[in-house]
């Protein structure tokens, strides 16, 4: 008999649009071990080689099996750090269970008959977590004293630290904002990663030794060059992409026209869904239109959903993305999400202009209708703005959610740093060691918008660099 | 730590404030140039709001503020001792301090603060200086014998004429330009000010630079919130300024950026009976 994927529970859609508290529950044990069972462990297993950090996938599985759910942490801990915060941001369907050989061959994300290695990962973490299971730190020789210093606290700077701090290395993470996790707390909702997790996951870098400084800003309080002069025998840089791209069209300034990072800043980082307990204001749209497809969009436009109904607001979120639900880059799971909340999608369209009222708020936006033309370099079929379909669409509020491209404080004031024509850092590819000896990097600063686990990967690389570097 | 070492209040009308706290920030202070500022919180469930650096010796980084939005009225009452719950900078690009020759400089209310650095700098750079100051009335007047100290040519211009001239600093500005040619006007205080400012030099041809006071979150060009349209291109005031060529910005969109908040500043400001 085929047996039948295990979903977590959720809160319903109506109960979760009203709150900013977790949507997906975790798996309870019984559901851990129905799940686990499903796994065909193959001998030659393709979802490891779908992990950005290869996890041992059959092997964790096979201790959940076994109930030996410590066994599993440790084995998920040995290759990634943060089980909790991966199991519940990993786009699992792109990656491991993309590779899962329950997916259908040449479809380009998971089956949902695919293990669901991510709530497995999750239930494993969590339990960790619950029970205090601390990884042991193996220092390494000629690693221990070495100082270094990590630059960005996002997911690649977290993970770099971890690495390092586990083989016995001194840590000290510079972050320029009030708070660590980088993306993972100024981008991420409560509602996808509660607070409490990252701070767990964050805390156990703290019990490992890993110093952070707070508002602290490489580049601007401290050179790179001064670092050094410190006694940091190497630096990793991983600052994410952090500078919000717009459309460039008329309008894109008008009051009320936000960026998604200046949105889900103020949202996440500043708590303004809590405001007035919490001082940063927000504005909270009657009609909110959110352009762009990817997890920042969902995660935007969810968030501006549940601002609504907090304050007694009819919802009316819409995502306005070029292309179709197929091309679309966001999380199946996320794009669910936001459909059963009452996220409306309107798909095929690029917009024009953005046309305001007297005193400069927005209140409208010009649209064309597009078809899709023919696969581009990203392998998905390019929208074709259809001429003369214009529409307009009334909205008080916009975000727009289109991606990041590199922050340049650090590069800009340090020209040895060698950067593409995006601004990105240029690195070997082997060591992800940069122009600057002694400096690596990794994350969005090297390859552009990625997501964490694939952060966390680069992250990795360059951890294993950064000791041999430091044993020479 | 961000701890308050020395607090002033520098005047008070109707109940207004203009306070000066010195808060201890010793590698902020280490690095910070005239015309840059630092982002802070006073406390912790706190906005992150931009201030300019005033002064940096002695290892603490001098912030002025009047006290008319929540954060400024929390500032002000810290006291000697207390700590900030954070504090980052130095941020955004520090004016350029060369040789223009004879400059103008008109501060505006609280922008009278932000002229200080900038005018000891540009003294510095060997320029000749005339200084125009402006507030609604004598007792919002700060800084006068620090500024008078670096000024060549000294006006003060009240709206009720209670000191100085009565009527607007652009009403010497523009004597000033009409007298003699001059390379540099450099301009800090309310929006209408810094852009009656721009009006008034822009038929002289004289390089007209404004130090902007934006909306902003995180101050590091992350969020996009102190966007600002400059000769059709949009920059952002933390990273990309805060200073610009006063002629290209657009002034009418930062006037109405600058109030989107405006409502939800007074509702908090009555609801915390501050």
């Amino acid at each position: 008999m085929k047996k039948e994927a295990q979903k977590p529970i959720e809160q319903t859609a109506v109960l979760r649009a009203g709150n900013f508290e977790e949507v997906v529950g975790v798996y309870d044990q019984n559901q851990a071990l129905l799940e686990a069972a499903r796994c065909l462990q193959c001998k030659d297993p393709a979802c490891i080689s779908g992990c950005p950090v290869g996890i041992d996938i059959k092997k964790f599985i096979r201790e959940i099996t076994a109930k030996d759910y410590a066994a599993a942490y440790f084995t998920i801990r040995e290759k990634n750090n943060f089980p909790s915060l991966c199991g519940r941001v990993c786009p699992a369907e792109y990656q491991c269970r993309c590779t899962c050989v329950l997916t259908k061959k040449g479809s380009p994300f998971a089956s949902e008959n695919a293990i669901n290695i991510h709530f497995l990962e999750r239930f494993v973490g969590d339990n960790g977590m619950k029970n205090n299971l601390v990884s042991a730190t193996t220092p390494e020789k000629g690693l221990s004293g070495a100082k270094v210093a990590v630059v960005g606290s996002g997911p690649a700077g977290l993970c770099c630290a971890g690495e390092l701090a586990r083989a016995g290395v001194k840590v000290t993470v510079f972050e320029g904002l009030h708070k660590t996790g980088g993306v993972l707390r100024y981008g991420i909702p409560p509602f996808r990663l509660p607070r409490d997790i990252l701070d767990f996951e964050i805390d156990c870098l703290l019990k490992m030794g890993v110093e952070f400084r707070l508002n602290a800003i490489v580049g601007k309080v401290v050179s790179l060059k001064e670092l050094s002069g410190q006694g940091y025998r190497a630096v990793f840089l991983g600052l994410g992409a952090g500078t919000p791209s717009f459309m460039k069209i008329p309008g894109e300034n008008l009051c009320n026209v936000y960026s998604a990072n200046e949105f889900l800043t103020r949202v996440n980082l500043m708590s303004a869904y809590k405001f007035p307990e919490f001082h940063t204001p927000v504005s909270i749209g009657k009609h909110v239109i959110v352009v762009g497809g990817g997890n920042t969009a969902m995660d935007s436009a969810r968030a501006a959903l549940r601002l609504q109904k907090m304050n007694g607001i009819d919802p009316d979120v819409s995502i306005f993305y070029r292309r179709t639900l197929v091309e679309m880059p966001a999380r199946r799971l996320e794009i669910e999400h936001a459909k059963e909340e009452g996220v409306q999608f309107k798909l095929l369209v690029k917009p024009q202009e953005f046309i305001g009222d007297t005193e400069g708020r927005v209140i409208k936006l010009r649209s064309l209708e597009c078809k899709l033309g023919e696969p581009d370099a990203s392998g998905r079929r390019s929208p074709i703005a259809i001429e003369g379909s214009d529409f307009e669409v009334a909205c008080d509020m916009c975000i727009i959610a289109i991606g990041l491209s590199a922050n340049k404080i650090l590069t800009a004031v340090t020209p040895e740093l060698v950067t593409d024509k995006y601004g990105d850092v240029r690195v070997d590819p082997q060591t992800m060691e940069t122009s600057v000896k002694g400096v690596f990097a990794g994350g969005d600063i090297v390859g552009g918008e990625g997501t964490v686990i694939e952060a966390m990967g680069m992250a990795k690389k360059a951890a294993s660099a950064i000791k041999e570097y430091l044993k020479v | 730590m961000n701890r308050v070492i020395e607090k002033k209040v520098l005047s008070e009308v109707q109940g207004v404030r203009v306070a000066q706290l010195d808060v201890e920030a010793p590698d902020i202070a280490a690095k910070s140039l005239p015309g840059q500022f630092v982002v802070l919180m006073a406390e912790e469930k706190g906005e992150r709001i931009p201030l300019t650096i005033v002064d940096n010796s002695r290892g603490a980084v001098r912030i002025i503020f009047q006290e008319v939005g929540l954060t400024t009225k929390l500032l002000g009452k810290l006291n000697i001792g207390d700590a900030l719950f954070a504090m980052v900078g130095p941020l955004g690009h520090p004016t350029e301090r060369k040789k223009y020759g004879k400059v103008i400089l008109v501060g505006g209310g609280v922008g009278i603060a932000e002229i200080y650095p900038v005018a000891a700098a540009l003294k510095r750079a060997g320029n000749h200086l005339a200084m125009i100051l402006g507030t609604r009335t004598k007792s919002l007047l700060m800084l006068e014998q620090e500024l008078k100290s670096v000024s060549e040519d000294f006006y003060v211009v009240t709206d009720d004429g209670s000191y100085g001239e009565k009527g607007f600093t652009t009403d010497v500005l523009s004597r000033l330009l009409k007298k003699e040619k001059h390379n540099l006007v450099y301009a800090v205080g309310p929006i209408p000010m810094m852009r009656k400012v721009a009006e008034t030099t822009k038929p002289y041809n004289v390089k007209t630079i404004v130090s902007l006071n934006a909306l902003m979150v995180d101050g590091t060009g992350m969020c996009g919130c102190c966007r600002v349209s400059v000769a059709g291109e949009t920059k952002f005031s933390c990273v990309d300024g805060p200073e610009f060529d006063a002629a290209s910005v657009d002034w009418d969109e930062l006037t109405k950026r600058n109030r989107v908040y405006a409502d939800k500043e007074k509702h908090i400001c009555n609801l915390k009976k501050i």
